[in-house]
């Protein structure tokens, strides 16, 4: 099916870890470009990968999860995403399944000023393990365009999912993911969000509700180009006895505009939430504006967070060149070590795509 | 004085030289730090340099790696007799100068393993001489972040064991280490400088700064220099030098000192 994709693109889709060869081992694969579902494949019998449409003919409690973790009139674009028909994956790992190959997805804008749509539905059945990595790329020649998603996850009792979401956007196209989260009793749900080409501008804030001993992790890294503005962050509401959160940011500003924000809600006993923003600040144009937010609701919560924003130091270089490293060098390795916060529970294949990307954006002209 | 301390034979060392620094006047930000410095390091040497704080040991080591916080206003630095003041210091690294600094900054994200790496081309090694060094556990912390005093001198030794220079520039190698670590850290600066060798065989050269003098209960130097306010004012045997300094404070220990050179002279 992928066929159609012309070589050049195919190698993008690489990058984002969607893999069309069929060498690297995937649970299944859903491949959208524009508004065109692509592909949809399965290859391991507990997991399911459908059209959400065809979820929601084949299963009649789908319904109940449309608009449940992001509501309908949240925003101008969930409005949209309401609006239109939906188009988007319904993934799914049946109880007590443990996926350990990633399923694949991948939306790509491949024309002109296309405006993409997508709605999409995630359960992780109680006890069940699932791993989803969604690139998001549009094609080189497109000038203009907007990408807007909404996303639920579903993760039950006891289940694991983590979701990692690669964008590797260009100027001048503006996305609108929207999502949110479900942690059931002992659920734990881990969002990964990697951006280090340029958008003209991503805006995403996603919101995990967390029950008893559960638990949310937000890790992202982005890289802002001249240009780029990202207003990106998450929440997390610990809403029962022993629920855990985490959100983690690492944020470099090669001159382009970036809000990291953060919110956590310690509402009962027990909960326990840790917040990191770090920005490094590569020029004097463009800014970093870390909001972390606490909020204890109870005594018995313990939320804490750090944040620093900052340029690198002239010793911590005039360091690195004493070993014989020139200045370049020595700038991009501390950058691509800022930038390395070794992803939990990340498919070594997209790793390895994260780090080359991340050799990319830090090499060359780039910095 | 400073007329004679630049004559050749006053110089205490012979060539080849692998090191000359000639009348060097040197500023850190608004401060004149040294003010007219000579000195000549043969090829093969160690020389140490005594000091109280703040006479400028560190600038002369940073002017020397050619560190951006320290311009040289008058003067000159030759290694390998080629003035190397016009090269950055990446330049100066390359040719063959390496610096354990003093105080080596936190740099956080950066691996003591990553460094390594890009020091040697990914050559091994590493594992071992980090496991000689009792660094193993580091070679995935984080550079400096949370090392100790003692962990932190042994690092630069080992980033210096991997990158391999011809001078090496010692920055109170000893400073904040406890003195069974002591014992460990000066074998491995030894042999980094070759000192198991014959002397004829000893290519590495080195300059140690010191002001406690404890490094050289396990390490011979081969000379020894005082400094003050930004020169230096005299020479002597290591060992010689160190007891009047215990005995006498600086001051007192540079006016006998410079009295035994004139009677020398003289003689």
């Amino acid at each position: 099916m992928t066929d159609k994709i012309p070589e050049e693109e195919l190698k993008r889709l690489e990058r984002v870890g969607y893999d069309s060869s069929g060498k690297l081992h995937r649970a299944g694969s859903f491949l959208i470009t524009d508004d065109q579902i692509v592909e949809t494949e399965k290859k391991e019998k507990d997991v399911e990968v459908l059209p959400l449409k065809k979820a929601l003919e084949v299963y009649p409690w789908v319904e109940e999860l449309m608009f449940r973790a992001v509501p309908k009139d949240k925003d101008e674009y969930t409005k949209i995403a309401a609006k239109n028909p939906p188009i988007g994956y319904f993934i799914r790992a049946l109880p007590g399944a443990k996926v350990k190959a990633p399923v694949q997805a991948c939306f790509f804008l491949k024309t002109t000023r296309f405006s993409q749509v997508v709605h999409n539905i995630v359960v992780a059945e109680p006890g069940s393990e699932l791993h989803i990595i969604t690139g998001c790329i549009s094609a080189f020649y497109v000038k203009e365009g907007k990408h807007i998603s909404l996303t639920e996850y579903y993760v039950r009792k006891g289940a694991l999912l983590t979701y990692s979401m690669v964008h590797d956007w260009s100027y001048e196209v503006e996305v609108f993911p929207r999502s949110g989260a479900e942690v059931e009793d002992g659920g734990v749900f881990v969002s990964n969000y990697v951006a280090l080409t340029p958008a003209k501008k991503v805006q995403s804030y996603p919101l995990a509700r967390v029950k008893k001993d559960g638990f949310a992790g937000f890790y992202s890294i982005v890289y802002a180009h001249p240009d780029t503005y990202f207003d990106l962050g998450a929440a997390t509401l610990l809403e029962e006895p022993g629920a855990r959160g985490e959100i983690i940011s690492r944020v470099v500003s090669n001159g382009g505009e970036v809000i990291s924000r953060g919110h956590i809600l310690g509402a009962a006993g027990k909960t326990a939430g840790h917040m990191e923003c770090s920005g490094l600040l590569l020029k004097d144009e463009g800014y970093i504006h870390a909001i972390p937010e606490l909020k204890g609701a109870t005594s018995d919560t313990e939320l804490s967070h750090e944040a620093a924003v900052g340029r690198i130091a002239p010793e911590e270089i005039s360091y690195l060149m004493s070993r014989g490293l020139d200045e370049e060098s020595a700038r991009a390795l501390i950058i691509r070590g800022f930038l390395d916060i070794k992803i939990k529970d990340l498919p070594e294949e997209l790793q390895k795509s994260i780090d080359e990307m991340i050799k990319t954006a830090t090499s060359g002209g780039a910095i | 004085m400073s007329g004679k301390l630049r004559d050749e034979s006053k110089l205490y060392d012979s060539p080849p030289y692998i090191l000359e620094v000639e009348d060097l006047w040197v500023k850190a930000g608004d401060n004149l730090i040294l003010k007219g410095l000579d000195l000549r390091v043969g090829v093969g040497k160690l020389h140490v340099i005594f000091g109280p704080n703040g006479s400028g040991k560190s600038t002369l080591l940073g002017a020397i790696m050619g560190l951006p916080q320290f311009e040289v206003i008058k003067g000159d630095i030759k290694f390998r007799g080629r003035s190397i003041l016009g090269l950055s210091t990446d330049e100066r690294a390359k040719l063959g100068i390496g610096l354990a600094f003093q105080r080596p900054p936190l740099i956080k994200g950066v691996r003591l393993r990553a460094l390594l790496a890009t020091l040697n081309g990914g050559d091994a090694k590493i594992e071992e001489l980090a496991d000689n060094l009792d660094l193993k556990n580091h070679l995935d912390r984080e550079l400096n972040d949370g090392f100790s005093g003692g962990e932190m001198k042994r690092s630069e030794i080992l980033q210096l064991l991997v990158q391999r220079p011809e001078l090496i520039l010692l920055d109170e190698p000893e400073s904040g280490v406890d003195l069974e670590n002591i014992t460990l850290l000066a074998r491995f600066i030894g042999e980094l400088l070759e000192r198991g060798k014959h002397i004829v065989d000893r290519k590495r050269s080195g300059i140690i700064i010191t002001h406690t003098g404890h490094i050289l209960s396990y390490l011979n130097a081969d000379i020894a220099h005082v400094m003050m306010e930004g020169k230096i004012l005299c020479h002597g045997s290591p060992m010689d030098v160190l007891h009047q300094i215990k005995a006498k404070g600086y001051k007192e220990c540079v006016e006998c000192l410079l009295a035994e050179q004139s009677k020398e002279e003289a003689a």
